[in-house]
């Protein structure tokens, strides 16, 4: 046989990608805690200590555990109503994690059927979709979102269609850029030669070369999806009151800060921790599936 | 020329001033440009037929346009002007489907067998595409077809479920043919097939695409840049410099006793093994930009024999010998 096939090889290259990933351990324990939170937000009621929705107001400000006045009931002590924080927070990663991924998997969706069309077909189909891209560009994100929820009134869709609106552009830009260079390959010329429809040169040819730019790209953006929705909960805009979300938590606890740190506190570090385990998490997707960017 | 080229039998394939021009503007320049000044002439003006059975190897350096005139001629490229007939259909007057129908009749193998395969498709996906397209059946009976097209290029079942960078050039090249075979064509494109793969591997695939030609009845037309590859597969070969074919005429005299001035050149250039004296001889200064070609005939300002007429009309195409054309002021005179 002429040169043995490399039998060393994994049987395609998603496995061998996948295989780097876990050899990054960073990137490993950061996916774990990421599932760790999507495990939380799942069985939240099961999880969660007490009704994160019952006041009692003689534990109004109450402390943590450790500290002196808390008891265990309420670990992480207690909000300016009285309501158990820790399962406030466990509630409030439902909508963190509910708002971060269909809004990623929505835009990521739109994104490359823009993307596939602007890129394969070229023309008019690329000016317009090349133009929208542009002008939500000059948009500055959080000041769209403010906009758009203001119009839109409160709510957990209304959330997500204000943050898609703007969120589809950049994986449209990836793909399109993407499918610009592979329309040019020899193996869509093949298919077009076979007499292969566009559809088919776009969703099956096309479509799994830049899935990995993808999939990098939108999981780097869940992170920035998770802080835009905060920002919205923090500025009033987003999930309304009683609906516990980090952000408005956040916000709750302000006026408190000297005197009760933990009501603003612990909301806060869970946007952090998940924020940063989803960015260290798509570090390693991205370093595994597109080795041209690894340092 | 033509009356002198036509073959007993209605040609497979005949093509007739095929002409491409790449438009070099970009964006409003395409509005206010001059069209003439940015047209890059790939193919310009380029006439053949070609019979069932026949392979007509296609030489020339590379940017000669060999490569658009073979994407041309399948219509993966739009051409600029002229016609190609395939059995006597004009395949400029055929709708999406009426060209979508005849595409199972002609195909194409690269000359890249690394981008040629999708990376992401197994083998089973890629030969078996054209069966899924052209006739839509069971994934079994899709296998078993393409199972049968495999042993044909020398590949087994057991390679189905492989990705292409599982393979060697030579076996990924072997791929693309069972992908462009699995229809059934009657016309193949080989675009330098083998310039990609080591020697070795090359005389293989040589001998697989022969073979497969006189099992199939196939009709190739052969590009290549590589004399002695052409020189083996043709029947006919055609010499192409900067969108045109200069000469035309049987592999056998054409190759021993080049006529025009570019062609003897090319040939000369080739490194002789039976130890006698190379008569090279340097072509001066390089090929002509595409986008300017020279008034009057293309090659006059490397040529060791031009003449004023040279610098002034285009030369009209001579037949010297039965089936050998040559387009060249040298032979206008009374030699046809």
């Amino acid at each position: 046989m002429e040169g043995a096939a490399r039998a060393a090889r994994a049987d395609s290259i998603l496995a061998a990608n996948l295989q780097d990933f876990a050899r990054n351990r960073v990137a490993l324990g950061a996916t774990v805690v990421v599932a760790l939170f999507a495990l939380m937000a799942a069985f939240a009621p099961w999880i969660a200590p007490q009704d994160p929705y019952a006041s009692d107001l003689f534990r109004r400000l109450q402390p943590p555990a450790w500290m002196e006045g808390g008891e265990w009931a309420y670990p992480l002590g207690c909000d300016a109503l009285g309501r158990d924080i820790l399962s406030r927070v466990i509630y409030g990663s439902r909508v963190s994690m509910f708002i971060g991924v269909a809004v990623m998997l929505i835009a990521a969706t739109v994104g490359a059927l823009a993307g596939l069309a602007a890129g394969y077909l070229r023309g008019a189909t690329d000016v317009v979709v090349s133009r929208i891209v542009d002008i939500l560009l000059s948009f500055p994100y959080l000041i769209l979102a403010i906009g758009l929820m203001a119009t839109m009134g409160p709510g957990l869709g209304n959330i997500v269609l204000a943050l898609v609106i703007k969120e589809w552009v950049l994986p449209c830009r990836i793909v399109r850029a993407e499918t610009l260079a592979a329309r040019e390959m020899e193996y869509v010329e093949a298919a077009r030669a076979l007499g292969a429809s566009s559809r088919h040169i776009m969703l099956r040819e096309i479509l799994p070369n830049v899935l990995s730019p993808l999939i990098v790209v939108s999981t780097f953006r869940m992170a920035t999806i998770i802080i835009m929705e905060a920002s919205l909960s923090f500025l009033g805009l987003g999930v309304q009151p009683p609906v516990p979300s980090w952000g408005s938590m956040v916000a709750d606890g302000r006026q408190f800060l000297i005197g009760a740190w933990w009501v603003s506190t612990l909301p806060g570090v869970m946007i952090l921790v998940l924020v940063l385990a989803i960015n260290l998490a798509s570090q390693g997707l991205r370093d595994a599936f597109d080795p041209r960017l690894r340092r | 020329m033509t009356a002198a080229l036509a073959p007993a039998e209605a040609p497979l394939l005949s093509v007739r001033d095929l002409r491409k021009h790449f438009d070099l503007r970009r964006g409003l320049r395409r509005l206010t440009g001059d069209a003439q000044r940015h047209a890059l002439r790939a193919v310009d003006g380029v006439s053949f037929d070609l019979r069932r059975g026949e392979t007509l190897g296609v030489i020339g350096e590379s940017g000669c346009g060999k490569s658009t005139l073979g994407r041309t001629i399948l219509r993966l490229i739009e051409p600029t002007g002229g016609e190609v007939r395939f059995d006597g259909v004009d395949l400029g007057t055929l709708d999406k489907a009426g060209l979508k129908a005849l595409r199972r009749r002609m195909q194409i193998v690269f000359q890249d067998p690394y981008a040629s395969l999708n990376p992401r498709r197994t083998v089973e996906q890629i030969v078996g595409l054209g069966l899924s397209i052209h006739e839509p059946r069971p994934a079994a009976a899709i296998r078993a077809a393409v199972v049968d097209t495999l042993g044909r290029v020398g590949l087994s079942s057991a390679h189905l479920q492989r990705y292409p960078n599982q393979f060697s050039g030579g076996q990924r090249q072997r791929i693309g043919i069972a992908r462009a075979l699995i229809l059934n064509p009657e016309f193949v494109v080989c675009d330098e097939p083998v310039s990609a793969l080591d020697v070795s591997i090359q005389a293989q695939i040589l001998a697989l695409l022969e073979q497969l030609k006189r099992e199939l009845g196939l009709t190739y037309l052969f590009i290549s840049h590589d004399l002695a590859v052409v020189a083996h597969v043709s029947d006919r070969v055609a010499v192409m410099y900067l969108g045109q074919i200069v000469e035309l005429g049987p592999s056998r005299s054409l190759l021993r006793e080049p006529a025009h001035p570019y062609a003897q050149a090319l040939l000369a250039a080739v490194p002789r093994i039976d130890g006698a004296p190379a008569a090279r001889q340097r072509l001066a200064g390089d090929v002509p930009s595409p986008l300017a070609p020279p008034a009057g005939c293309r090659f006059h300002p490397r040529c060791p024999h031009a003449m004023a007429v040279c610098r002034q009309a285009p030369p009209t195409p001579r037949t010297i010998a039965p089936g050998h054309v040559v387009a060249c002021h040298l032979y206008e005179g009374g030699a046809a």
